[in-house]
């Protein structure tokens, strides 16, 4: 038998949640993909569409399918995320930054 | 394990009564989420490795005459309606219907199954025409990052399994929700590391 | 059949090695021998190998590491003899083949099989008890850990005798660590022992973080935790965040030899700089892992002994914060000369001054914490001061290699060896010391022999000035470094120097052997009874020496920083009166020795090809932890019974004769 202490631990979320998390996922990913798919030659603009689109969509299931959100319960658990993505950013943008200027450095081709 | 109320029990008490230790669960939740942004960190690096290595085409094919747009949509239908499917799983938990859980845990494994076979179906393709990973570095980043995002998703499709199994053996237990939670955090997060997958590799791919 | 495995694996052509192997094999056997006749095979299962108590984990992981450190130094002392034989024309006795395993070897055990499990040993054995819990997050994870990194440095030792170690220097550059220049197993070796005991690492910052931010005792704000367990936690988040790209790229690098990928290959579109780049974004990180516990020992240490508060808590943890961040934006000052141009090394030159700041400011928090003390001179304190000075003089050097101009000069020269050295060993090595003699006691209840703890200070802190500061003024003079052989007389006499160093290093740690030896045998006149035997201030003093295998009958209820020390300054009652409720405790856990040993057979098979069995030792891995999965008799409840009894076992302790006792100022032995 369920205990209602479960509740605080059972992730949050109902149908609803689910339904729109599922509605907004889907016109974030058919967008792009027909953008890319329809246009012969993209330019920039298309390009920042899309990543744009990728961003939000991974917004989107961030906060209806993983629930995180800005109550307490979650604030560890959005605080390590941030952290991490912070750290995404410093390497991945870090190495991208000291690659570029390597390869024009010291790549042959 | 620290206690946080000194509730007395009867020596009798099997270790796993449902009102025991509501927060050991939180607890776990909470490692496995520490352990996925490891994971994430992880798929980072791999992405890192993909955008260097992602022009380094060696004479061989290019994204845009490799990739195929269509079939990759409809993977990713399959990934996202596994991530739905598995939240009606969740939420028939939280309603202690066991039956519901193991009912969408088997279309979501379906789903999932079906992502795995196409991009089984996707390498084989490439590989048996001459674009294996051994033949430049863009497709040996290519299929590392694709194929570490598959193998993950296949561990979560054992996992499910399994749970399907225990829970159809001894029901929603504390033990069970806990796992199921965790699978729950693992499974969301392959389909959030796609849409990161679809853009970086196969959109930008095809666009440039 | 076994893939590439044959009878040549093993080095019969190599005297030394076979000499070494022939010890091991036959010591190994007496040890064998001895315990089979003492009949302890259950007792060591069952209490120690199988426990999922933090404590005996700990002190596990302190005691390999204090055996691969007899490796490790071995392969130093041999360097360094074998750069002072060859060098006035000679070649010394160790062939470049054998030289380059050698320096490799050395490198990759002091770093991930000495230095690693020291940290996390003393963080297993302290951090739960000085947050008031009584054992961390996941238990059995930690055990898991823990053997995960045993078959770690087990695959490094079996190199010595079945094949050849890698032999690229501690992070294996490709494109010599690929397959084409490396065609042997070494570099299989190094990759699978790294990946396997990384899993583990990673386990254990997880498990760590969960437990210092979810299982503090009620009132241990974050603000009120002893400063040993911010920077165990600050660690921990840097190992969560930095591992997973160490195992990122061994695996690229692992597809590129085994599948033919090409990742860092010289053809098809590879590019080794991204290796250097991505290896050492982990490995900064990774040195801050060693470096940052240790300076939250030095803490604990230094006002423990000024019978002092600390200074400046709070800015210490800045610090510390400050400092974990950081140590993500400089890893490119490991590789200024690589080629990415001046503004790039501008900014990680900068950035690298820059988080010499924060642990000015620590050194100066230290100081000013004795400053006005009662400053009791045990040997902790001895390595204290050691490190105060000695990695002060290390940082230094440092901030002088992060001048990008000077690191053209410096790079990979023998200045860079001494530097890294300097502060490793002035840091990590006193620290962990310091460490293992002020925690001693609780985890055993008797402490060391301070004499000996003397000795060994004093022939390692002579002994490491003696080895590393000749290897300054080498690099100045332009040797490099990994040379097995050298021919310039003007650098003789350093060298010299350098190899007397070692061998007082040497006698530093067999004094450390015999003190170990000789606490042993007297450690009943070394009893620790009353559990506070330095007058601590921190909650792990509150409980007895050994603690109970529970460590706190009742949760401590804390209100302020080192409440320990407050609770004895206002004279609070030991909680003998509340009525005792059963405690629940996890079961020890066969699981994760079999993990891992089917993880030893997976990467052994790996390593020599011998596909089939690394299908077993995978298929084992899994179904063992499936298995266990199906096990949910997992945990059990002591009852009060039982805790009555282990705390009054506890009174009864304390009113045996203690070695010493918080006020003594004069140390006994």
């Amino acid at each position: 038998m369920s205990h209602s202490n479960n509740d605080h631990n059972d992730n949050h979320g109902s149908v609803k949640q689910y339904v729109t998390g599922l509605i907004l996922s889907i016109i974030l990913t058919i967008i792009p993909f027909g953008m890319v798919m329809m246009m012969d030659d993209p330019g920039v603009g298309v390009i920042w569409a899309v990543y744009g689109f990728a961003i939000a969509q991974v917004f989107v299931q961030l906060y209806f399918f993983l629930h995180l959100d800005g109550s307490k319960e979650q604030s560890w658990n959005v605080m390590a995320m941030l952290f991490t993505l912070v750290i995404v950013a410093i390497v991945v943008g870090g190495s991208m930054w000291i690659m570029i200027e390597l390869n024009q450095n010291m790549m042959p081709i | 394990m620290a206690n946080n109320a000194m509730t007395s029990h009867d020596g009798a008490h099997d270790a796993h009564d449902d009102h025991e230790h509501h927060d050991t669960n939180g607890l776990k939740v909470f490692g496995f989420w520490l352990y996925l942004l490891s994971d994430c960190i992880l798929f980072a690096m791999l992405f890192a490795g993909y955008v260097v290595l992602s022009q380094a085409y060696a004479g061989g094919p290019t994204g845009a005459e490799i990739f195929e747009l269509d079939f990759v949509l409809v993977e990713t239908a399959l990934l996202l309606a596994s991530s739905f499917t598995y939240g009606l799983a969740m939420l028939g938990m939280n309603r202690g219907d066991s039956s519901a859980v193991i009912k969408w845990l088997m279309i979501t494994f379906a789903c999932g199954a079906g992502f795995i076979a196409m991009e089984i179906y996707e390498f084989h393709h490439l590989i048996v025409n001459g674009h294996g990973p051994d033949k430049s570095a863009f497709l040996s980043a290519f299929f590392t990052l694709v194929g570490t995002h598959g193998l993950h998703v296949t561990v979560g499709l054992i996992w499910m399994a399994l749970l399907i199994f225990q829970v159809k053996q001894k029901g929603l237990t504390e033990m069970h929700r806990g796992r199921l939670m965790m699978l729950s955090l693992f499974w969301h997060f392959l389909d959030v590391i796609w849409i990161c997958v679809f853009t970086v590799v196969y959109l930008t791919g095809v666009m440039l | 059949m076994l893939g590439k495995l044959t009878i040549e694996a093993v080095p019969y052509h190599e005297p030394i090695v076979m000499i070494v192997l022939a010890a091991v094999i036959l010591g190994g056997a007496a040890l064998f021998g001895f315990i089979t006749v003492k009949k302890k095979w259950a007792y060591l299962w069952n209490e120690w190998f199988t426990s999922v108590d933090h404590k005996k984990i700990g002190m596990m992981y302190i005691i390999v590491a204090l055996v691969m450190l007899i490796r490790g130094f071995s392969d130093a002392i041999m360097m360094r003899s074998q750069q002072m034989l060859a060098s006035t024309g000679g070649h010394g006795y160790l062939p470049p083949d054998h030289y380059d395993q050698i320096f490799t070897a050395h490198g990759v055990i002091m770093i991930f099989f000495v230095a690693m499990p020291l940290v996390i040993g003393l963080i297993n054995v302290v951090v739960p008890l000085q947050i008031g819990a009584r054992d961390v997050a996941f238990p059995f994870l930690n055990s898991l850990s823990f053997w995960l990194f045993v078959v770690g440095a087990l695959l490094v030792n079996i190199s010595l005798g079945l094949g050849e170690f890698a032999k690229t220097g501690w992070l294996a550059y490709p494109p010599l660590s690929g397959a084409n220049y490396s065609p042997g197993v070494g570099v299989d070796y190094w990759i699978w022992s790294l990946q396997i005991s990384g899993v583990g690492t990673l386990l254990t910052g997880v498990n760590f973080i969960a437990t210092i931010l979810k299982m503090r005792a009620p009132g241990m704000s974050l603000m009120k935790m002893p400063v040993f367990t911010w920077t165990a936690l600050c660690a921990n988040v840097l190992i969560v965040a930095a591992f997973p790209i160490l195992t990122a790229t061994i695996a690229m690098l692992t597809l590129d030899r085994y599948l033919d990928f090409h990742f860092f290959t010289n053809d098809l579109g590879g590019n080794m700089m991204m290796y250097v780049n991505l290896i050492w974004a982990w490995g900064h990180p990774e040195v801050y892992i060693l470096v940052l516990p240790v300076f939250g020992v030095f803490s604990e240490v230094i006002s423990t002994f000024s019978k002092k508060k600390l200074f400046g808590y709070t800015s210490l943890v800045w610090a510390t914060l400050v400092i974990t961040v950081l140590s993500f934006i400089v890893w490119l000052h490991h590789f200024f000369t690589m080629g990415a141009g001046a503004d790039v090394n501008a900014f990680f030159g900068i950035a690298t001054m820059i988080i010499s700041i924060p642990t000015g400011v620590k050194i100066f928090n230290w100081l000013f914490t004795m400053y006005r003390g009662r400053v009791e001179m045990t040997s902790p304190v001895l390595w204290t001061l050691g490190f105060i000075v000695t990695f002060t003089i290390g940082g230094m050097t440092g901030v002088l290699l992060a001048v990008p101009g000077a690191n053209y000069v410096l790079h990979n020269s023998l200045f860079l060896i001494a530097h890294f050295h300097n502060v490793i060993i002035g840091g990590v090595v006193f620290g962990a010391m310091a460490g293992i003699t002020y925690w001693f006691p609780k985890a055993t209840g008797f402490m060391l022999c301070e004499k000996w703890g003397k000795r060994s200070f004093w022939f390692w802190i002579t002994g490491f000035y003696l080895a590393f500061m000749p290897l300054y003024i080498l690099g100045f003079m332009g040797m490099t470094r990994r040379l097995q052989h050298v021919d310039n007389p003007l650098w003789v006499p350093y060298l010299v120097v350098a190899f007397i160093g070692a061998c007082l290093i040497m006698i530093g740690i067999a004094c450390t052997v015999i003190q170990i030896a000789v606490s042993i045998k007297n450690r009943k006149q070394l009893q620790d009874t009353t559990g506070d035997i330095w007058g601590g201030r921190t909650l792990e003093w509150s409980t007895t020496s050994p603690a109970p295998f529970y460590n706190f009958a009742h949760e401590p209820q804390v209100s302020e920083l080192d409440e320990f020390w407050e609770m004895k300054e206002r004279g609070i009652e030991q909680e003998a009166k509340k009525p005792y409720a059963p405690i629940h405790m996890p079961r020890n856990a066969a699981a994760g020795v079999i993990i891992s040993a089917f993880s030893l057979v997976f990467g052994f098979a790996l390593i020599w090809h011998i596909w089939w069995m690394a299908v077993v030792g995978l298929v084992g891995m899994i179904a063992t932890f499936i298995v266990r999965s199906f096990n949910y008799d997992i945990d059990y409840y002591v009852s009060v019974e039982e805790v009555e009894r282990v705390e009054r076992e506890g009174r009864e302790r304390r009113a045996l004769p203690s070695a010493r006792t918080p006020n003594d100022t004069v140390v006994q032995g």
